[in-house]
């Protein structure tokens, strides 16, 4: 046998392996899109159970289905995390202290993390749209710290709880600039 | 010292990240998992946190699920190989990059705010194929 035959066989021996890929139907309903490219060009997914089928010889789009994914991706799927839920707290306009109304909530997210396998709390600070860029950073980000410290007040351990301020980047409600909105000024706890 | 110098200390302190090199966190892990880092074999149970460049590994009975830190979903099934080549997330602006290859095995996705908030910021390669993300929940296996 040849050196070239060799390195020829080597190759497609290595190019052998199939890539299977299928795009599953969101939560909420959002429309959604995976590309796939491989070298012989790009291949949109943008149906649910839209799949595509690679291997050395060709590359197929195909129709897959719910009982296919549960077949081969069962295992897979059934190991993933809990969907991460929100609760979120309104503060008084330009103070850090949790609003008296929003004191349920709170406890309503410790008895989430309560029910978790693994405690793990992202704490994400808002501010309205009232005030500078930098103010509404350190604001939203002192909302988050102040929840935070009560989270671990109430017995969740201090390295389960990031706490991060998002400034007025993401509004509940949006709003023009300038304007008071209660609902803006709000922390989110993530339960994930 | 002085206060002021410990009160910026103190400061530093506080702003760092807790763990500067973890990017997320074994949720479930079921039969033999393990994680390949810099040379050596990390268990993987419930709890472990995950690295950049991390190489996870289940065995024949194996099935773990992580949660990254942008809340990217990632779960394996049995005989399985997925390696974290990079991540990045400001957890600020959510700007960010993923990229992690699936050399074999079976993969269920479900992308988080990197991918959401910059559609091809995340990336998911198998030996032959890039997928490029845009908000979106999939699967995706290798058979040799």
């Amino acid at each position: 046998m040849t050196r070239v035959a060799v390195a020829s066989i080597a190759l497609l021996l290595g190019a052998c392996s199939s890539t299977t890929v299928v795009l599953l139907p969101e939560a909420d309903g959002r429309k959604t899109e995976l590309t796939v490219t491989d070298s012989r060009g790009d291949i949109v997914l943008d149906r649910p159970y839209a799949g595509v089928r690679r291997n050395a010889l060709r590359t197929q789009p195909y129709a897959s289905s719910a009982d296919e994914v549960k077949r081969d991706f069962g295992a897979a799927l059934a190991a993933q995390p809990p969907r991460e839920k929100r609760f979120t707290l309104h503060f008084p306009e330009g103070r850090d202290e949790i609003a008296d109304e929003s004191r349920a909530v709170l406890d309503a997210a410790l008895a989430e993390i309560a029910a978790r396998p693994v405690q793990d709390v992202l704490v994400v600070g808002h501010t309205d749209l009232v005030g500078s860029g930098p103010l509404n950073d350190a604001l939203a980000r002192q909302r988050a710290d102040t929840v935070r410290a009560e989270l671990i007040r109430r017995g969740i351990a201090a390295d389960a709880v990031q706490a991060s301020g998002r400034g007025s980047r993401e509004p509940a409600v949006p709003t023009p600039a300038g304007v008071a909105e209660p609902r803006n000024r709000r922390v989110e706890i993530v339960v994930r | 010292m002085t206060r002021a110098p410990m009160l910026a200390l103190a400061f530093v302190l506080a702003t760092l990240p807790a763990f500067a090199a973890e990017i997320g966190q074994v949720k479930t892990a079921a039969g033999t998992v393990a994680i390949d880092r810099g040379g050596a074999t990390v268990a993987v149970k419930p709890g472990t946190r995950v690295e950049a460049t991390d190489v996870v590994r289940t065995g024949p009975d194996g099935t773990v699920g992580i949660t990254m830190s942008d809340n990217a979903l990632l779960s394996l099934g049995p005989n399985s190989v997925l390696v974290l080549d990079s991540f990045a997330f400001d957890a600020t602006t959510y700007q960010g990059k993923f990229d992690a290859t699936l050399s074999k095995g079976s993969l269920a996705v479900v992308s988080g705010k990197i991918a959401k908030q910059s559609p091809d910021a995340m990336k998911v390669r198998t030996p032959a194929s890039v997928l490029g993300v845009r908000g979106t929940e999939f699967v995706v296996k290798v058979d040799d």
